[in-house]
Protein backbone atom coordinates (compact mmCIF):
# COMPACT_ATOMS: atom_id res chain seq x y z
CA UNK A 1 0.00 0.00 0.00
CA UNK A 2 1.48 3.06 -1.03
CA UNK A 3 1.45 6.21 1.77
CA UNK A 4 -0.21 9.18 0.76
CA UNK A 5 0.70 11.23 3.66
CA UNK A 6 4.64 12.18 3.85
CA UNK A 7 4.49 15.36 5.86
CA UNK A 8 8.17 15.32 6.48
CA UNK A 9 8.92 15.56 2.59
CA UNK A 10 6.84 17.92 1.46
CA UNK A 11 8.96 20.55 0.12
CA UNK A 12 9.10 23.99 1.85
CA UNK A 13 9.91 26.20 -1.03
CA UNK A 14 7.24 28.62 0.34
CA UNK A 15 6.90 31.77 2.34
CA UNK A 16 3.28 30.16 4.47
CA UNK A 17 2.83 28.17 7.60
CA UNK A 18 1.46 24.47 6.04
CA UNK A 19 1.37 23.42 10.07
CA UNK A 20 -1.28 25.92 10.41
CA UNK A 21 0.17 28.05 13.37
CA UNK A 22 -0.35 31.29 13.83
CA UNK A 23 1.84 33.99 12.18
CA UNK A 24 2.54 34.93 15.65
CA UNK A 25 1.73 32.56 17.86
CA UNK A 26 3.01 32.32 21.37
CA UNK A 27 5.75 30.26 20.43
CA UNK A 28 6.71 32.94 17.51
CA UNK A 29 6.48 36.27 19.71
CA UNK A 30 8.78 34.42 22.23
CA UNK A 31 11.22 34.37 18.89
CA UNK A 32 10.87 37.82 18.82
CA UNK A 33 11.11 38.82 22.27
CA UNK A 34 13.43 36.53 24.16
CA UNK A 35 16.82 37.81 22.23
CA UNK A 36 15.74 41.05 24.15
CA UNK A 37 16.39 39.63 27.59
CA UNK A 38 16.40 36.46 28.89
CA UNK A 39 18.61 34.93 25.34
CA UNK A 40 20.68 38.31 24.53
CA UNK A 41 22.70 37.44 21.76
CA UNK A 42 25.42 40.04 23.15
CA UNK A 43 25.54 39.44 26.96
CA UNK A 44 23.90 35.80 27.14
CA UNK A 45 25.14 34.24 23.79
CA UNK A 46 28.26 35.93 23.35
CA UNK A 47 27.52 36.33 19.36
CA UNK A 48 28.57 39.88 17.75
CA UNK A 49 30.52 41.37 20.24
CA UNK A 50 33.42 42.75 18.02
CA UNK A 51 31.50 45.39 15.88
CA UNK A 52 29.07 46.51 18.72
CA UNK A 53 32.24 48.07 20.53
CA UNK A 54 33.59 49.69 17.86
CA UNK A 55 30.96 51.69 16.38
CA UNK A 56 29.40 53.25 19.65
CA UNK A 57 30.69 56.24 20.12
CA UNK A 58 27.52 57.90 18.68
CA UNK A 59 23.96 57.27 18.32
CA UNK A 60 24.05 57.70 14.82
CA UNK A 61 26.29 55.02 13.39
CA UNK A 62 25.08 52.52 16.38
CA UNK A 63 21.29 52.47 14.91
CA UNK A 64 22.49 52.70 11.47
CA UNK A 65 24.53 49.62 12.53
CA UNK A 66 21.65 47.89 14.09
CA UNK A 67 19.32 48.22 10.92
CA UNK A 68 21.75 47.00 8.43
CA UNK A 69 22.52 43.88 10.49
CA UNK A 70 18.41 43.34 11.06
CA UNK A 71 18.65 43.44 7.34
CA UNK A 72 21.58 41.49 6.69
CA UNK A 73 20.08 38.97 9.05
CA UNK A 74 16.46 38.25 8.38
CA UNK A 75 17.32 37.95 4.97
CA UNK A 76 20.02 35.14 5.24
CA UNK A 77 18.39 33.79 7.62
CA UNK A 78 15.15 33.23 5.31
CA UNK A 79 17.21 32.57 2.27
CA UNK A 80 19.57 29.74 4.21
CA UNK A 81 15.83 28.48 5.98
CA UNK A 82 14.37 28.05 2.69
CA UNK A 83 17.70 26.53 0.83
CA UNK A 84 18.20 24.32 4.57
CA UNK A 85 17.57 20.64 2.81
CA UNK A 86 19.76 21.50 -0.49
CA UNK A 87 22.74 22.37 1.34
CA UNK A 88 25.42 19.45 1.37
CA UNK A 89 26.77 19.43 5.10
CA UNK A 90 30.33 19.64 3.92
CA UNK A 91 30.33 22.71 2.64
CA UNK A 92 27.50 24.50 4.69
CA UNK A 93 30.24 27.07 5.74
CA UNK A 94 30.95 28.24 2.39
CA UNK A 95 27.59 28.81 1.10
CA UNK A 96 26.04 30.60 4.21
CA UNK A 97 29.31 32.95 3.86
CA UNK A 98 28.65 33.46 0.37
CA UNK A 99 24.79 34.03 0.95
CA UNK A 100 26.00 36.49 4.08
CA UNK A 101 28.56 38.26 1.63
CA UNK A 102 25.73 39.10 -0.87
CA UNK A 103 23.74 40.58 1.49
CA UNK A 104 26.27 42.52 3.01
CA UNK A 105 27.34 44.14 -0.77
CA UNK A 106 23.82 44.82 -1.13
CA UNK A 107 23.52 46.83 2.27
CA UNK A 108 26.97 48.29 1.75
CA UNK A 109 26.12 49.56 -1.49
CA UNK A 110 22.96 51.18 -0.35
CA UNK A 111 24.71 52.79 2.54
CA UNK A 112 27.35 54.14 0.04
CA UNK A 113 24.43 55.54 -2.35
CA UNK A 114 22.52 56.97 0.33
CA UNK A 115 23.94 57.96 3.25
CA UNK A 116 27.79 58.26 2.81
CA UNK A 117 29.41 60.43 5.89
CA UNK A 118 27.80 57.54 7.99
CA UNK A 119 29.54 55.17 5.58
CA UNK A 120 32.66 56.95 5.82
CA UNK A 121 32.52 56.51 9.78
CA UNK A 122 31.37 52.65 9.73
CA UNK A 123 34.18 52.07 7.45
CA UNK A 124 35.22 48.33 7.56
CA UNK A 125 32.52 47.43 9.97
CA UNK A 126 29.68 47.11 7.53
CA UNK A 127 32.04 44.79 5.54
CA UNK A 128 32.54 42.84 9.01
CA UNK A 129 28.99 42.16 9.24
CA UNK A 130 29.82 38.84 7.31
CA UNK A 131 31.75 37.52 9.75
CA UNK A 132 29.59 38.72 12.51
CA UNK A 133 29.06 35.56 14.92
CA UNK A 134 25.57 36.42 15.32
CA UNK A 135 24.72 36.03 11.91
CA UNK A 136 26.74 33.15 11.45
CA UNK A 137 25.53 31.87 14.90
CA UNK A 138 22.09 32.15 13.82
CA UNK A 139 22.36 30.72 10.80
CA UNK A 140 23.95 27.45 12.12
CA UNK A 141 21.74 27.35 15.12
CA UNK A 142 18.41 28.33 14.27
CA UNK A 143 18.15 29.27 9.90
CA UNK A 144 18.66 25.27 8.78
CA UNK A 145 16.87 23.71 11.10
CA UNK A 146 13.88 26.21 10.96
CA UNK A 147 10.98 27.25 8.26
CA UNK A 148 11.39 30.84 6.43
CA UNK A 149 8.91 32.26 8.54
CA UNK A 150 9.96 31.02 11.99
CA UNK A 151 13.55 31.70 10.55
CA UNK A 152 12.54 35.31 9.39
CA UNK A 153 11.42 36.47 13.08
CA UNK A 154 14.45 34.89 14.65
CA UNK A 155 16.59 37.14 12.77
CA UNK A 156 14.76 40.33 13.35
CA UNK A 157 14.74 39.18 17.41
CA UNK A 158 18.11 38.54 17.33
CA UNK A 159 19.12 41.74 15.44
CA UNK A 160 17.24 43.92 17.50
CA UNK A 161 18.39 42.32 20.31
CA UNK A 162 21.50 43.08 19.66
CA UNK A 163 20.75 46.59 18.19
CA UNK A 164 19.29 47.47 21.82
CA UNK A 165 22.55 46.72 23.19
CA UNK A 166 24.89 48.74 20.97
CA UNK A 167 21.82 51.56 21.30
CA UNK A 168 22.09 51.34 25.34
CA UNK A 169 25.69 51.62 25.04
CA UNK A 170 25.79 54.13 22.35
CA UNK A 171 23.52 56.68 24.58
CA UNK A 172 25.81 56.73 27.59
CA UNK A 173 28.78 57.14 25.77
CA UNK A 174 27.81 59.94 23.47
CA UNK A 175 25.94 61.74 26.74
CA UNK A 176 28.61 61.43 29.48
CA UNK A 177 31.30 61.76 27.06
CA UNK A 178 30.62 64.94 24.80
CA UNK A 179 27.15 65.81 26.28
CA UNK A 180 25.39 65.45 22.92
CA UNK A 181 22.52 62.60 21.40
CA UNK A 182 22.30 62.64 18.00
CA UNK A 183 24.89 65.41 17.74
CA UNK A 184 23.00 67.70 19.23
CA UNK A 185 24.04 69.33 22.52
CA UNK A 186 21.60 67.82 25.68
CA UNK A 187 23.44 68.96 28.81
CA UNK A 188 22.70 72.36 29.66
CA UNK A 189 25.33 75.10 29.41
CA UNK A 190 24.32 76.01 32.72
CA UNK A 191 25.67 73.05 34.08
CA UNK A 192 29.23 73.50 32.24
CA UNK A 193 28.96 76.38 33.85
CA UNK A 194 28.95 74.88 37.37
CA UNK A 195 32.01 73.05 36.59
CA UNK A 196 30.57 70.19 35.16
CA UNK A 197 33.35 68.28 32.33
CA UNK A 198 32.44 65.74 29.60
CA UNK A 199 33.96 62.75 30.23
CA UNK A 200 36.69 62.28 27.72
CA UNK A 201 37.65 58.78 28.55
CA UNK A 202 33.79 57.78 27.72
CA UNK A 203 34.82 58.14 23.84
CA UNK A 204 37.90 55.89 23.88
CA UNK A 205 37.34 52.40 23.13
CA UNK A 206 38.06 50.86 26.36
CA UNK A 207 34.97 52.32 28.28
CA UNK A 208 33.12 50.79 25.69
CA UNK A 209 34.10 47.33 27.13
CA UNK A 210 33.73 48.51 30.17
CA UNK A 211 29.87 49.96 29.79
CA UNK A 212 29.09 46.38 28.46
CA UNK A 213 30.48 44.66 31.76
CA UNK A 214 28.13 47.01 33.92
CA UNK A 215 25.21 46.56 31.58
CA UNK A 216 26.04 42.77 31.99
CA UNK A 217 26.47 43.44 35.75
CA UNK A 218 23.25 45.35 35.51
CA UNK A 219 20.86 42.56 33.90
CA UNK A 220 22.33 39.48 36.27
CA UNK A 221 21.41 41.09 39.29
CA UNK A 222 17.93 42.03 37.85
CA UNK A 223 17.38 38.04 36.19
CA UNK A 224 19.23 36.08 38.61
CA UNK A 225 19.00 32.45 36.65
CA UNK A 226 21.58 34.03 33.65
CA UNK A 227 24.29 34.07 36.78
CA UNK A 228 27.41 31.86 35.56
CA UNK A 229 29.37 29.26 38.08
CA UNK A 230 32.43 30.58 37.65
CA UNK B 1 64.31 47.12 6.54
CA UNK B 2 63.52 49.22 9.27
CA UNK B 3 59.55 50.11 7.83
CA UNK B 4 59.24 46.41 8.09
CA UNK B 5 60.26 46.15 11.55
CA UNK B 6 58.19 49.16 12.78
CA UNK B 7 55.04 47.77 10.43
CA UNK B 8 55.61 44.82 12.75
CA UNK B 9 55.68 46.28 15.96
CA UNK B 10 52.90 48.85 15.03
CA UNK B 11 50.54 45.81 13.88
CA UNK B 12 51.34 44.19 17.27
CA UNK B 13 51.09 46.67 19.93
CA UNK B 14 49.77 49.81 18.93
CA UNK B 15 47.48 48.51 16.25
CA UNK B 16 46.35 45.78 18.47
CA UNK B 17 43.56 43.87 17.00
CA UNK B 18 42.31 42.77 20.33
CA UNK B 19 42.49 45.85 22.51
CA UNK B 20 42.32 48.85 19.41
CA UNK B 21 39.82 47.27 17.10
CA UNK B 22 38.14 44.74 19.16
CA UNK B 23 38.33 42.58 16.45
CA UNK B 24 38.02 38.89 16.74
CA UNK B 25 36.32 39.37 19.89
CA UNK B 26 33.37 36.13 19.83
CA UNK B 27 36.28 34.23 19.67
CA UNK B 28 38.75 35.84 22.20
CA UNK B 29 35.38 35.63 24.88
CA UNK B 30 34.66 32.46 24.26
CA UNK B 31 38.03 30.44 24.04
CA UNK B 32 39.58 31.75 26.69
CA UNK B 33 38.58 29.48 29.53
CA UNK B 34 42.05 28.00 29.59
CA UNK B 35 45.41 28.72 28.37
CA UNK B 36 45.90 25.48 26.68
CA UNK B 37 43.06 26.20 24.35
CA UNK B 38 43.73 30.05 24.00
CA UNK B 39 47.37 29.04 22.75
CA UNK B 40 46.03 26.55 20.04
CA UNK B 41 43.48 28.98 18.54
CA UNK B 42 45.94 31.85 18.81
CA UNK B 43 48.68 29.96 16.72
CA UNK B 44 45.68 28.76 14.01
CA UNK B 45 44.63 32.65 13.94
CA UNK B 46 49.11 33.66 13.33
CA UNK B 47 48.98 31.30 10.56
CA UNK B 48 45.78 32.26 8.94
CA UNK B 49 46.23 35.91 8.91
CA UNK B 50 50.03 35.95 7.66
CA UNK B 51 48.19 33.77 4.62
CA UNK B 52 45.41 35.22 3.50
CA UNK B 53 46.66 39.09 4.17
CA UNK B 54 48.85 38.74 1.01
CA UNK B 55 47.11 36.65 -1.09
CA UNK B 56 43.92 39.30 -0.58
CA UNK B 57 46.66 42.06 -1.61
CA UNK B 58 47.28 39.83 -4.38
CA UNK B 59 44.06 39.74 -5.45
CA UNK B 60 43.31 43.59 -4.85
CA UNK B 61 45.79 44.53 -6.60
CA UNK B 62 45.58 42.86 -9.47
CA UNK B 63 41.84 42.23 -10.03
CA UNK B 64 39.53 44.59 -7.59
CA UNK B 65 40.73 47.83 -7.09
CA UNK B 66 39.60 50.69 -9.70
CA UNK B 67 42.30 50.54 -12.50
CA UNK B 68 43.83 47.14 -11.41
CA UNK B 69 42.91 45.24 -14.32
CA UNK B 70 45.24 47.31 -16.25
CA UNK B 71 47.62 44.11 -17.06
CA UNK B 72 44.22 42.80 -19.40
CA UNK B 73 45.20 45.79 -22.05
CA UNK B 74 43.78 49.48 -22.02
CA UNK B 75 40.03 48.32 -22.73
CA UNK B 76 40.03 47.23 -18.88
CA UNK B 77 41.88 49.70 -17.08
CA UNK B 78 38.45 51.91 -16.24
CA UNK B 79 36.61 48.84 -14.81
CA UNK B 80 36.04 48.90 -11.05
CA UNK B 81 35.18 45.97 -9.17
CA UNK B 82 36.00 46.80 -5.49
CA UNK B 83 32.72 45.97 -4.87
CA UNK B 84 33.48 42.67 -5.20
CA UNK B 85 36.05 42.78 -2.08
CA UNK B 86 33.72 41.43 0.72
CA UNK B 87 32.86 38.36 -1.06
CA UNK B 88 36.30 37.63 -2.90
CA UNK B 89 38.40 38.06 0.26
CA UNK B 90 35.62 35.71 2.39
CA UNK B 91 35.83 33.04 -0.25
CA UNK B 92 39.78 33.46 -0.40
CA UNK B 93 38.95 33.32 3.86
CA UNK B 94 36.95 30.26 4.11
CA UNK B 95 39.23 28.21 0.86
CA UNK B 96 42.56 28.63 2.95
CA UNK B 97 40.85 28.15 6.32
CA UNK B 98 39.89 24.84 4.69
CA UNK B 99 43.14 23.80 2.88
CA UNK B 100 45.09 24.65 5.91
CA UNK B 101 43.14 22.35 7.68
CA UNK B 102 43.44 19.10 5.17
CA UNK B 103 47.34 20.31 4.93
CA UNK B 104 47.93 20.15 9.29
CA UNK B 105 46.03 16.63 8.92
CA UNK B 106 48.23 15.00 6.34
CA UNK B 107 51.64 16.18 7.61
CA UNK B 108 51.42 17.67 11.11
CA UNK B 109 48.86 15.12 13.11
CA UNK B 110 49.95 15.82 15.88
CA UNK B 111 49.05 19.67 15.60
CA UNK B 112 45.89 19.30 13.91
CA UNK B 113 44.58 16.70 17.23
CA UNK B 114 45.87 20.09 19.47
CA UNK B 115 43.65 22.48 17.24
CA UNK B 116 40.86 20.62 16.89
CA UNK B 117 37.89 22.34 15.86
CA UNK B 118 39.38 26.20 16.08
CA UNK B 119 40.58 25.95 12.45
CA UNK B 120 37.05 25.70 11.09
CA UNK B 121 35.80 28.03 12.96
CA UNK B 122 38.56 30.58 12.01
CA UNK B 123 36.46 31.36 8.79
CA UNK B 124 34.61 33.57 10.93
CA UNK B 125 37.05 35.32 13.18
CA UNK B 126 36.27 38.79 12.83
CA UNK B 127 40.02 39.44 12.75
CA UNK B 128 41.11 37.43 9.87
CA UNK B 129 38.57 39.92 7.63
CA UNK B 130 39.44 42.70 9.43
CA UNK B 131 43.25 42.39 8.96
CA UNK B 132 42.04 41.86 4.94
CA UNK B 133 40.10 44.74 4.97
CA UNK B 134 42.90 47.22 6.98
CA UNK B 135 44.98 45.97 4.54
CA UNK B 136 42.69 46.93 1.82
CA UNK B 137 42.13 50.35 3.21
CA UNK B 138 46.25 51.22 4.40
CA UNK B 139 47.02 50.99 0.76
CA UNK B 140 50.02 48.61 1.56
CA UNK B 141 53.12 48.59 -1.41
CA UNK B 142 54.06 44.96 -1.51
CA UNK B 143 53.14 41.54 -1.08
CA UNK B 144 56.06 41.42 1.75
CA UNK B 145 54.30 44.17 3.53
CA UNK B 146 50.92 42.82 3.67
CA UNK B 147 52.47 39.77 4.92
CA UNK B 148 54.36 41.50 7.70
CA UNK B 149 51.01 43.62 8.85
CA UNK B 150 49.56 40.05 8.55
CA UNK B 151 52.11 38.35 10.57
CA UNK B 152 52.01 41.36 13.38
CA UNK B 153 48.02 40.93 13.69
CA UNK B 154 48.21 37.74 14.15
CA UNK B 155 50.76 37.69 17.33
CA UNK B 156 48.97 40.73 18.84
CA UNK B 157 46.05 38.91 18.66
CA UNK B 158 47.85 36.02 20.19
CA UNK B 159 49.70 37.59 22.49
CA UNK B 160 45.79 39.33 23.67
CA UNK B 161 44.03 35.68 24.16
CA UNK B 162 47.07 34.36 26.20
CA UNK B 163 46.89 37.32 28.75
CA UNK B 164 43.39 36.80 29.29
CA UNK B 165 43.27 33.56 29.50
CA UNK B 166 46.18 33.39 32.16
CA UNK B 167 43.95 36.28 34.01
CA UNK B 168 40.67 33.94 33.52
CA UNK B 169 42.27 30.85 34.94
CA UNK B 170 43.59 32.99 38.29
CA UNK B 171 40.68 34.52 38.53
CA UNK B 172 38.09 31.53 39.81
CA UNK B 173 40.29 31.75 43.08
CA UNK B 174 38.80 35.71 43.40
CA UNK B 175 35.58 36.58 45.04
CA UNK B 176 33.66 38.63 42.03
CA UNK B 177 30.26 39.62 42.40
CA UNK B 178 28.07 36.66 41.46
CA UNK B 179 26.02 38.79 38.33
CA UNK B 180 29.30 39.88 37.25
CA UNK B 181 30.92 35.98 37.52
CA UNK B 182 31.87 35.03 33.86
CA UNK B 183 31.09 36.67 30.93
CA UNK B 184 31.04 40.92 33.11
CA UNK B 185 34.32 40.16 34.27
CA UNK B 186 35.71 39.53 31.22
CA UNK B 187 34.74 42.33 29.49
CA UNK B 188 36.01 44.75 32.24
CA UNK B 189 39.20 42.67 32.27
CA UNK B 190 39.44 43.39 28.77
CA UNK B 191 38.30 47.26 28.93
CA UNK B 192 41.22 47.46 31.69
CA UNK B 193 43.74 45.53 29.36
CA UNK B 194 42.73 47.94 26.78
CA UNK B 195 43.67 50.95 28.66
CA UNK B 196 47.03 50.14 29.55
CA UNK B 197 47.40 49.11 25.75
CA UNK B 198 46.61 52.71 25.02
CA UNK B 199 49.88 53.26 26.23
CA UNK B 200 51.82 52.36 23.28
CA UNK B 201 49.97 54.89 21.19
CA UNK B 202 52.11 57.69 21.94
CA UNK B 203 55.11 56.07 20.28
CA UNK B 204 55.02 57.28 16.79
CA UNK B 205 56.98 54.64 14.43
Amino acid sequence: MKQKNTPLQKPSLFFVNKDKEALFSKKNRALLSDPMDDNNPITVQVLGICSALAITVQLKPAIVMSISVLVVMAASNVIISLLRNLIPNRIRIIVQLVVVAAMVVLVDQVLKAFAYDVYKELSIFIGLIITNCIVMGRLEAFALANKPWKSFLDGVGNAAGYGFILIVVAFFRELLGSGKLFGYQVVPDALYAMGYENNGLMLLSPMALITVGLFIWVQRSRNRKLIEKN
Amino acid sequence: MEAYINLFVKSIFIENMIFAYFLGMCSYLAVSKTVKTAVGLGFAVIFVLAITVPINFLLDTYLLKPGALAWLGTDYAAIDLSFLSFIMFIAVIASMVQLVEMIVEKFAPALYGALGIFLPLIAVNCAILGGSLFMQQKDFGGVLESGVYGLGSGIGWFLAIIAIAAIREKITYSNVPAPLKGLGITFIITGLMAIGFMSFMGIKL
